[in-house]
């Protein structure tokens, strides 16, 4: 309407350029308003979570009886008895395999030991995002006293044709054995020797029992590895030591494509809650998620069928802030507000599923984005295969013989309910989501709707740069009473329009030393044996002499006498694709950043500007661009984390180092996200902070 | 009239020969039936059916033979053909691969192949035909094989031919009672009487490994012999079946007819030849039990005393297997014959298996490409027979059809031997290649390879890249993934043939007579499942959408295009310089509604922009009155 009014009087510019030019000169405005409409849809998030539902109808939870009965329980108190007199007996730690081994065997699976060693993780730039396979074989003449065994049994289903299986996961320590992990184990062998019995099985079933000494996720992940892409060296034949064992037992075996797996372990005994409660761990490497419809099944079964309480992780810390309560009671109030304007709006919740669910979604978020797999469930979704970590927390004492049987039978019927499940399966999981955040083991938010609040804090970065590199045009339209100061800006623009090249160079000289300090750990880790806090500082000073170099070989920022604003187009340009890129490789990463960087972004201005307001006005500005400056630093950042998740707040270089080897060894994006698009940001930022202001002075003085 | 006239003289020949033969005069149509029973190592029991119906020369009528079977032949010039059904696989490690009945497994799913009696130009339209009529014969999609994707003409790699073999599988083909009742409508007595009477659905059905075969040949003369066999592997279900599996210290589950098929024989198919039930006893059972084969020993005791035992030689002439016949035609209502075989003692025991173990998996992982290898595992085989020389060597015979959305890259051909790479000359003696067309044609690979004797594992490891569907050549279930038919194994420096030295000439079965040919050593490998790229189906909506927009925006900038009239434009904006622009006139205005409220420009405008807003309010007002109203 507005449009056609204008029509009329002038046919000039079209309307979508007229819209845009809007926006520009308004930027300011604009920004403020999306970046809190932004923050606010975050604060929203918990409140727009959905409940899950099954969205696969193969699934069927549930419909069928589950078979896993007290004899099955038996035979699990049978194999406890077993495996703990063979850890006993053995000294070199091959008893346990041995016997798991015997078990399956007697079963009437086919069994195979998978011997692995130690996988050290390196830095490796060139190979940053494929798996690195070849580490993972056995040397030929390497010594076996520190590989760890695997043991594999597979089911093959009676009348399947053996395309699919389905892979079940119990991770134990063959040096330390404890008493939960040998209950794990228990659970999973009553749970293979069920289904060794069961006519309906469609798929294969793998079972692996995944030797955690060198860690869970090593163990599953070098078995993966050596399923789907083996190496064929020889002096693989020899058995594992002291097993003088045929050639069937060593040959390695397969059972088709994975269709999904499932990882169980139970936890230490912990007395909160009156039920035993489950925990579900599903982040994979950078962000990735199982299929919804996996969560689904297993919470549907071990809510509604075997009465387990369903956790998933959750940042404690927050249930008993109290700002977050305060914020909770505004959402609540707001919320019930909306909902007398329309019946249909249901963002009312209650303040304490709202505090809940925050510390929940926040958990969920921070687990996506820092890019590390929270189980050994990661190493599947590498392979593309949909799997998911469940923690058992009994509350009983593991002697308490009657609880544990009762646990038995629960724990027992929820991994069959599941398998089942599964096996139903004809194609393998789509149905539902892949991309979303948990509020709850019931709630999560689609990819639609966590993508509102990022969409809104990214929307006015290229207005703003629009209207930063355009701004002396506009200014000197607009400014009517000002004649002669604009015809001169359009001229100095007309000369100028090359001008943005002086700024890109300076963001291309600062890409380049992004790139070079985020390599430079590679060759800092091939210094043998420096402590975390050496090798930090030889980051540091080496980043700075690099940057010094670079700008003695390129030119400073500043001798070509870039104007600040055109600086500050150029970077918040940068930021915008950086960030764009990053919300497809990881969004969670990409969400956490931008809260971040656009503030950081959208305030910068150098101290030295002249600003045409007043006093107070000013100070906040220049105070809150120096806050934001140091905030934005990466250390200052990790530092500020770990204050609020541990309460400690010592400063040790060391950690720096030490989270950023932990992120390059589980090849994080997130490694990536801060070196090539944080840090350059942060130091443009800087940049434009100390900018001289010399020849841009007369400018300034609009907005 | 010339047939008419060698019929009747044939006729005539085979009056003279059924005079001299005790065999039923009727006519020289044949019909037999037959039953192998085998204890398997792990616990469970083989039962092998094997039928023949055999017709001199096809003919407007027959007594016994099915007349839709000898139409197909006639109609489509058959000479040889073999379609199975199977569920399940055949575990070649427990339950053998050397011998007739485990040679001559199937993969799961549908194998067909015929040899047709045609010039090459003819044949694969003839196939096409052939597919359907055998579809709605068998109640199967034996039909999608008529695709040329679907089918190959190996050379040598399956059977050695003249390029008139055409084979094709359907491994995803389930198989179920839909398919076994219009084969046993070929049987004279159907399931009514005689041996099929035993196929009783439920417990065929609960196997382990289901396979019904039709193989039809034809012989110069014109006569057609069709064999019907049905192998199943079944657990017996006895009272104490609790624990399934072998297990040291227990014996085996007895067993009887009864138990396995729930069902009672009583007689034959009275116009059946022979009617037998045969139980065989491997040479594992035979090793431990001591040489004399007898029907009751300290291990074993059948519930009925044969009529008939048959010693099988091996090369050696060293006995190996051992087979008790009983004739069904001894056995009538009042006196049922219920075989079975009870256990005394534990036993255990290995069947043969052929010289190699060959498995065979995917590679590497995500939507873009993997690889296909092919393991064999030595059995040791050629230890046993005797051949351990240094320089001695076997031979092995793959044959794999790749679908042509697999690419494979034949020339990434690389060989493991026992852990080191070799060179593919040093292995490879034959090899045959049709390459796959797109959307055409399905790749084919037939290699000859021979393997040193003391070889224990070797690993053949192919490359391909994974081809993107078009959107309507996805089956219903296009997110399971597509599979890649079984590949076939041969050795044939190996064959499965047995010898029955003592019998007599006038015992005639057609199942010895099958285990007696020469057959060669075959083992299939499994299915194979590639996950392929797969656009979301379930979002049609998304993609209506998106498709709407995209074209909205091309024809609405190419009207916009075609409809401009750029010289009138600049006259205008020409016209628009001189007076002040609206643009920065209303920018004025908004800004200077903070900043500089006495605007002396903006007066003209204000009115209009009043009258727009309140325009604006009162449709706002009146949106959210409606919104409230229809809500409430």
């Amino acid at each position: 309407m507005e449009s056609s009014a204008k029509e009329d009087a002038q046919p000039k510019p079209r309307l979508i350029v007229r819209l845009g030019r809007l926006l520009a000169s308004h930027h300011i405005l604009f920004s403020a308003l999306c970046c809190s409409a932004g923050i606010i849809a975050l604060l929203f998030l918990p409140a727009l979570a959905k409940n899950t539902y099954l969205s696969e109808n193969a699934l069927i939870p549930g419909s069928a009886n589950p078979l896993f009965s007290t004899e099955d329980v038996a035979e699990a108190n049978k194999f406890i008895k077993g495996i703990e007199a063979a850890a006993g007996e053995s000294r070199d730690g091959m008893g346990m395999p041995k016997f798991i081994v015997q078990q399956m065997k007697e079963l009437g699976a086919e069994v195979c030991y998978h011997e692995f060693l130690p996988h050290s993780k390196h830095f490796h730039p060139l190979k940053f995002f494929t798996s690195m396979t070849n580490d993972l074989a056995i040397h030929p003449n390497g010594t076996y006293t520190n590989s760890g065994t695997n043991t594999i049994g597979i089911i093959r289903a009676p009348r399947g044709d053996g395309k699919e299986a389905i892979v079940l996961v119990t991770p134990y320590n063959s040096q330390r054995v404890k008493e939960n992990e040998l209950l794990s184990l228990a659970l999973g062998f009553s749970v293979f020797s069920l289904l060794s019995r069961a006519e309906w099985l469609s798929k294969d079933i793998v079972w692996l029992s995944a030797d955690s000494q060198f860690g869970e996720y090593t163990a599953v992940s070098a078995w993966l590895s050596q399923y789907h892409n083996p190496t064929f060296v020889a002096g693989v034949t020899n058995g594992p030591d002291g097993i003088a064992e045929k050639a069937e037992t060593t040959d390695f075996k397969r059972a088709g494509t994975m269709a999904a797996a499932l990882i169980f372990k139970v936890g230490e005994t912990r007395n909160y809650g009156d039920r035993d409660s489950v925990t579900m761990y599903a982040e994979a490497s950078n962000g990735q998620m199982p299929n919804l419809d996996l969560l689904n099944v297993v919470h549907y079964l071990a809510v509604h069928r075997q009465g387990f309480r369903v956790n998933i992780e959750r940042i404690s810390s927050l249930v008993t802030s109290a700002w977050l309560r305060v914020i909770a009671e505004v959402i609540q109030t707001v919320g019930s507000l909306l909902r007398k304007i329309n019946p249909d709006w249901k963002l009312d919740i209650a303040a304490p599923d709202y505090v809940e669910g925050t510390a929940n979604l926040a958990s969920s978020i921070y687990n996506q984005a820092l890019g590390v797999p929270t189980g050994s469930h990661g190493a599947f979704r590498d392979y593309q295969v949909d799997a998911v970590s469940l923690e058992f927390s009994p509350t009983f004492h593991l002697r308490n013989e009657n609880a544990k049987s009762s646990f038995l039978v629960r724990g027992g019927r929820l991994i069959e309910g599941v398998v089942r499940s599964v096996n139903n399966l004809l194609e393998k999981f789509h149905q539902s989501f892949f991309l979303y955040l948990l509020t709850a083991p019931s709630k999560f938010i689609s990819v639609g709707v966590y993508m509102i609040p990022f969409a809104l804090l990214v929307v006015p970065l290229p207005i703003v740069a629009a209207a930063l590199a355009d701004g002396g045009k506009t200014e000197g339209k607009s400014m009517n009473d000002h004649n002669m100061k604009g015809s001169a800006d359009i001229l100095q623009v007309d000369g100028g329009a090359w001008k943005w090249l002086q700024s890109a160079r300076v963001l291309l000289v600062i890409q380049i030393w992004a790139v070079i300090v985020s390599l430079l750990p590679y060759y800092i880790s091939q210094i043998a044996d420096g402590t975390p806090i050496q090798s930090a500082v030889i980051w540091v000073v080496l980043s700075i002499i690099v940057l010094i170099i670079l700008y003695a070989m390129l030119g400073s920022p500043y001798s070509a006498g870039v104007e600040w604003k055109l600086l500050k187009a150029t970077m918040i340009t940068s930021i915008s694709i950086g960030l764009g890129l990053m919300s497809i490789i990881n969004f969670a990463t990409a969400q956490l950043g931008s809260l971040i960087v656009i503030p950081m972004c959208l305030f910068s201005r150098p101290v030295k500007a002249r600003l045409g307001m007043n006093f107070l006005p000013r100070t906040v500005l220049l105070a809150s661009n120096i806050f934001l400056a140091i905030f934005g630093f990466p250390p200052v950042i990790l530092l500020v984390m770990k204050g609020l998740s541990k309460g400690t707040w010592t400063v040790d270089i060391g950690d720096f180092w030490v989270s950023m080897e932990f992120l390059w060894e589980w090849s994080s994006a997130t490694y990536l996200y801060i070196f090539l698009v944080h840090l350059p940001c942060w130091l443009l930022c800087i940049h434009v902070l100390v900018h001289p202001c010399r020849q841009a002075g007369s400018k300034v003085k609009w907005e | 009239m010339a047939p008419a006239r060698r019929l009747l003289a044939l006729s005539l020949l085979l009056l003279l020969l059924a005079a001299a033969a005790p065999a039923p005069s009727a006519a020289a149509e044949e019909f037999t039936e037959e039953l192998l029973l085998r204890p398997l190592p792990d616990r469970k029991a083989l039962a092998h059916f094997h039928f023949r119906s055999s017709t001199p020369a096809p003919a407007r009528h027959h007594h016994l033979f099915p007349k839709a079977i000898s139409h197909l032949v006639q109609k489509f010039h058959i000479s040889e053909l073999e379609l199975s059904f199977t569920q399940g696989r055949w575990n070649y490690e427990t339950w053998g691969g050397h011998d007739p009945l485990s040679t001559n497994t199937k993969p799961p799913g549908v194998e067909l192949w015929a040899v047709f009696d045609l010039p090459s130009s003819e044949i694969d339209a003839t196939w096409k035909n052939l597919t359907h009529a055998l579809s709605g014969l068998f109640c199967a999609s034996v039909n999608f094989l008529e695709s040329s994707t679907a089918f190959s003409a190996p050379r040598w790699g399956f059977k050695s031919n003249e390029g008139n073999l055409r084979y094709g599988a359907l491994p995803r083909e389930a198989v179920c009672t839909e398919n076994l009742t219009p084969w046993l409508k070929l049987l004279p007595c159907r399931d009514k009487a005689g041996i099929a009477s035993l196929l009783y659905r439920p417990s065929i059905y609960k196997g382990y490994y289901h396979s019904q075969k039709l193989k039809l040949t034809t012989s110069k003369t014109g006569g057609i012999v069709l064999d019907q066999s049905l192998t199943v592997v079944l657990q017996p279900n006895t009272a104490s079946g609790k624990q399934l599996h072998s297990a040291d210290g227990k014996p085996q589950p007895s067993w009887s007819l009864e138990h396995l098929f729930n069902r009672k024989l009583s007689g034959k198919c009275l116009v059946s030849r022979s009617s037998r039930i045969f139980v065989e006893i491997e040479k594992g059972i035979l090793a431990e039990s001591g040489p004399e084969a007898s029907w009751s020993n300290e291990f074993f005791e059948l519930s009925t005393a044969p009529d008939r035992v048959l010693n099988e030689l091996d090369h050696l002439d060293v006995q190996s297997s051992s087979l008790y016949e009983y004739d069904l035609g001894n056995y009538n209502d009042d006196e049922p014959l219920d075989v079975g075989i009870t256990w005394k003692l534990p036993l255990i025991w290995s069947c043969s298996p052929a010289p190699y173990y060959a498995r065979r998996f995917l590679m590497g992982s995500g939507n873009e490409r993997g690889s296909i290898a092919l393991s064999f595992l030595s059995t040791d085989l050629h230890k046993q027979l005797g051949g351990s020389s240094n320089d001695c060597s076997i031979k092995a015979v793959v044959l794999q059809v790749f679908p042509w959305y697999v690419k494979v890259f034949y020339h990434s051909l690389q060989i493991f031997i026992d852990g080191s790479s070799k060179a593919i000359s040093e292995v490879l003696e034959m090899i045959h290649v049709t390459p796959s067309e797109d959307k055409l044609s399905p790749g084919t690979l037939e290699m000859l390879l021979r393997f040193p004797c003391g070889m224990q594992s070797a690993t053949l490891i192919l490359d391909f890249d994974k081809g993107f569907l078009h959107i309507d050549e996805y089956p219903p279930d296009a997110n399971q993934g597509f599979d890649i038919p079984s590949a076939l194994v041969s050795f044939p420096e190996f064959n499965s043939s047995r010898r029955y030295p003592e019998t007599d000439p006038m015992f005639v079965s057609p199942l010895l007579e099958n285990f007696k040919e020469e057959n060669v050593v075959k083992s299939y490998t499994e299915v194979l499942l590639v996950p392929l790229t797969t656009p979301d189906f379930s979002m049609p909506y998304n993609v209506i959408t998106f498709t709407c927009t995209v074209l909205a925006l091309y024809f609405g900038s190419l009207l916009n295009a075609l409809r401009r009239r750029i010289g009138e434009e600049e006259s205008k904006l020409k016209k628009a310089a001189s007076r002040p622009a609206l643009i920065p006139m209303l920018i004025a205005r908004l800004r200077g509604q903070k900043a500089d409220p006495s605007n002396s420009e903006s007066s003209p405008v204000s009115p209009i922009g009043l009258k727009l807003l309140l325009k604006v309010a009162f449709v706002a007002v009146v949106a959210v009155a409606f919104h409230y109203l229809s809500n409430s």
